[in-house]
């Protein structure tokens, strides 16, 4: 028996950035909210003395428990698919806080280009350089429109950084400077400059110094400790969810946050939303929450799991190409699009590769986006080229030089010989969307609770190797310039294929945006065009993915959601016309 | 040793129950129980091992710390806690760089580990159909993750005996008594999915080895590998150390002191 409790004016299904903020923005108004988050209750406290790499980079402790739920995955339609059973090929945000807890806090704003991805590269290349099978499609929006949210969520987030000497326009300077330098990264900086590119400093949220954001949340500034990526920061000094927007939510008295709150369904009349359905895990029972807005701001593949199974929209058919949800699903994929490039041993030079933190690093935009002209090139997009200091435990790095042995007596010389004696670089390509890459549900795995597994289909096309091939050879030559004695380059077969490795946590699309309901299933402010009062924010929205980390982005477009939620709570109506109207 | 195992001892000779010769008379029936008497070098090393702690301790009024944590939790054969000793030292030997796998306690952080949550896949979906791998290819399809219906301690097991009884068949011995290179052999058969197991490659079971015995290696202490910290040491990496603010734009190598996660958290 499903246990219906008293309506509030806005339910958020994940507290995660793009739940936080929406959060924090709504109660700021004086709405009153609910946020239903599946995993555990975590305060910063939780993250004291937890410099343990066993339990958090080797068993996953902060990252979702797959034994509950997981995705299946296959790499063509043709195949069956099989669940990603252990974190060790899935490392996904669980518990509160979501995936904002334990990132690197890599922090950029996506490109001009990728907003108007399809109109700028006919405009410059004609129509037959779109390539054939691609699913790519302008977002609706302009980067010239986001800038305001982009810098506001900089300033909440506290992100420490310099001027890219390529980037597009801003309305202000990041809100700290970058965080101190190390001879690693100098050795990259100056390599690549003496090769005419132009490197500037990772921006990031490890924040270089103490910081009160506009809110009047306090970020520490950083120590380099090390224990970074994987983990929730010691020392307050990573801005996450938790110690910024959900704790600004809460200072209002409007939010309440329910731990091991599972939804599993939109509740809807057809028309409109009337709550959510969840299951308390502790005890099994039923609840709906009744609500004037329905938020989802999951995951990419929880928001799109819970559109299917609440029959909301229009399943997305590869045969046919029609329909829309769970369409344009795309990536960083670890074999292709991060994770790959060159990596260099160096005989003469130690360094202290022991020390870093999660957003320490240079990378550089030359072949970003459209950056460069792609008349000649037989792939479009691009990529970013960095090298970062994460801080190296010593159970996850034992790198020796190809064709050496990976265990035994000179495995263990070489491997102790460079563990501070080798740097590498990455290129992190963009993956356009494509017909063939998609989510739906899964007809055979199910979930603790008996519904159906979300199934993600990926499929690489030439032009994605082509892209991929191009960012390691540059790393190659700029690993070469800093002097490597030895370099060994990732090498990226013609027929590469997916890996079923969901690791980066780069993952996007399933409820993409655009200007019209003919391509998209929500308009620029993350309202569904089916179902005014029901709002999928995040990473599903975005129709492709660009070269850069997504969590910038994906804080901007929150803040812009978050925006139009409380426009349409005071006078309701589809969003993108009204406010068009009111800009106009 | 530190104060927090002498402390240890204190309070089990305080209690009533303690009784050191019944100590060591249970540990060796242990030993000939596990069929592992006198003959090999490991099994020597162990049986030494064991009835050198105790005669120390006797002898110096326990001054000299006992290692409680090493005694198996998980394995219940001698024979099998042999070949993960004599397969875990082969892929991180000792050396003039310090320790092996057998001194820093990688056994031992194995057979903990087993007997927990990751033996038993308890993060893991394990719901079926499952679909095994059955022969090693760079195909991407056939790379994918864990797919088989054993759990990690079962894999163990398996994989410990499958080497054993190769061992048996190539060289007529049991894998922990064969030569460095017959191991060798074995093992890299392993590492190239040639060796057949039921229910999985033995690629997989090779994955799982490698990279626990390097966890045993490198991990905190309190999970009863990386022995007195012997492991950062030789891979100068220094631990859980507060910060690195004042150091992190260094030009030169700093090395440091490793710092346990027992002294970290300051209890």
């Amino acid at each position: 028996m499903v246990k219906k409790l008293n309506k509030v004016d806005a339910v958020i299904v994940g507290s995660g950035w793009a739940g936080g903020i929406v959060a924090a923005e709504l109660t700021k108004a004086g709405h009153k909210v609910v946020i239903l988050e599946r995993g555990k209750d975590k305060k910063h406290e939780d993250f004291n003395g937890t410099k343990d790499e066993v339990r958090y980079s080797q068993r996953y402790d902060l990252m979702q428990n797959l034994h509950k739920e997981t995705i299946t995955s296959r790499g063509d339609l043709s195949e069956t698919a099989l669940p990603v059973r252990n974190n060790v090929n899935a490392r996904l945000g669980e518990n509160t806080g979501g995936a904002g807890v334990h990132w690197n806090g890599w922090t950029f704003r996506w490109l001009p280009y990728d907003f108007e991805i399809y109109s700028k590269t006919v405009e410059r290349y004609g129509k037959g350089k779109i390539p054939k099978d691609s699913t790519m499609q302008d977002w609706g929006v302009t980067y010239d429109e986001m800038e305001p949210y982009f810098d506001k969520f900089e300033k909440t987030a506290g992100i420490s950084g310099e001027e890219n000497p390529l980037g597009p326009p801003r309305s202000d300077k990041y809100p700290n400077p970058p965080l101190k330098t190390t001879p690693a990264i100098n050795l990259f900086q100056k390599a690549s400059t003496e090769l005419g590119y132009h490197p500037y400093r990772m921006p990031g949220a490890t924040v270089s110094q103490t910081y009160q954001n506009p809110d009047g949340e306090t970020i520490n500034g950083c120590v380099y400790c090390a224990f970074c990526e994987e983990y929730g920061c010691n020392f307050g000094a990573k801005a996450d969810p938790i110690g910024t927007v959900l704790a600004t939510a809460k200072k209002t008295g409007n939010m309440e946050l329910r731990n091991g709150a599972n939804v599993t369904r939109v509740s809807h009349n057809g028309k409109r939303a009337t709550g959510v359905i969840y299951v308390d895990t502790s005890t099994g029972q039923e609840y709906e929450q009744p609500a004037d807005i329905v938020v989802l701001a999951g995951f990419v593949f929880s928001n799109t799991k819970l559109l299917l199974l609440s029959k909301i929209g229009t399943p997305y058919n590869p045969q046919t190409g029609k329909g829309i949800i769970g369409k344009n699903f795309t990536g960083h994929f670890s074999n292709l699009s991060t994770y790959i490039g060159a990596r260099g041993f160096f005989e003469e030079k130690k360094f202290n590769l022991y020390m870093g933190t999660g957003s320490l690093g240079s990378t550089l935009d030359d072949f970003a986006g459209d950056n460069e002209d792609h008349t000649n090139l037989n792939y479009l997009h691009g990529f970013e080229i960095h090298y970062s200091q994460l801080g190296a435990r010593p159970i996850s790095n034992n790198q020796v030089p190809v064709g050496t042995p990976t265990w035994g007596k000179e495995f263990k010389k070489n491997s102790l010989h460079y563990t501070n004696r080798n740097l590498f670089i990455t290129s992190q390509t963009a993956f356009l969307p494509n017909k063939y890459s998609y989510l739906d549900l899964d007809p055979t795995y199910k979930d603790a609770l008996g519904n159906p597994l979300l199934r993600v289909t990926v499929k690489y096309l030439e032009d994605d190797i082509n892209r991929s091939k191009a960012g390691v050879a540059r790393c190659e030559e700029i690993m070469n310039k800093m002097g490597a004695d030895i370099v060994d380059v990732d090498k990226v077969a013609d027929d590469l294929q997916f890996d079923h490795k969901f690791y980066t946590d780069h993952f996007i699309g399933g409820v993409i945006m655009g200007a019209s309901p003919a391509n998209s299933a929500v308009n620029t402010y993350s309202q569904m065009w089916d179902m005014e009062n029901l709002f999928v924010v995040g990473g599903s929205s975005f129709p492709h993915t660009g070269n850069y980390n997504p969590t910038g982005t994906i804080g901007a477009f929150a803040y812009r959601a978050a925006e139009g939620m409380n426009k349409y709570l005071s006078e309701g109506g589809l969003l993108t016309q009204q406010l068009q109207e009111k800009n106009a | 040793m530190t104060d927090k195992y002498s402390d240890d001892d204190k309070q089990t000779k305080d209690d009533k129950t303690y009784d050191p010769s019944r100590r060591r008379f249970l540990k060796n029936t242990g030993m000939v129980a596990g069929g592992v008497v006198g003959g090999s070098f490991l099994g020597g090393l162990l049986t030494n091992k064991f009835v050198q702690k105790n005669e120390t301790a006797t002898k110096s009024g326990m001054e000299h710390a006992t290692d409680f944590q090493e005694a198996l939790q998980f394995f219940t054969r001698r024979e099998d806690f042999a070949v993960l000793q004599a397969a875990t030292e082969q892929i991180f030997p000792k050396d003039e760089n310090g320790p092996g796998a057998i001194e820093l306690g990688v056994p031992y952080y194995i057979d903990k580990q087993l007997a927990g949550q990751w033996g038993v896949n308890a993060r893991d979906y394990r719901q079926g159909p499952f679909v095994p791998k059955t022969k090693p290819s760079e195909r991407a399809e056939e790379k994918r993750g864990e797919q088989s219906i054993l759990d990690r301690g079962s894999i163990f097991l398996l994989g410990l005996r499958v080497m054993n009884q190769e061992s048996g068949k190539r060289f007529n011995t049991s894998f922990d008594k064969a030569t460095e290179a017959q191991q060798g052999e074995i093992l890299q058969d392993l590492q190239d999915g040639k060796i057949k197991m039921n229910g999985l490659l033995s690629s997989e079971f090779f994955f799982l080895l490698h990279r626990s015995t390097l966890e045993g290696a490198y991990c905190d202490p309190l999970y009863g590998g990386n022995k007195n910290m012997d492991g950062w040491r030789m891979k100068e990496f220094p631990g859980a150390q507060a910060s690195y603010m004042g150091v992190i734009d260094s030009e030169d190598f700093v090395k440091m002191d490793p710092v346990s996660l027992e002294n970290y958290q300051g209890h």
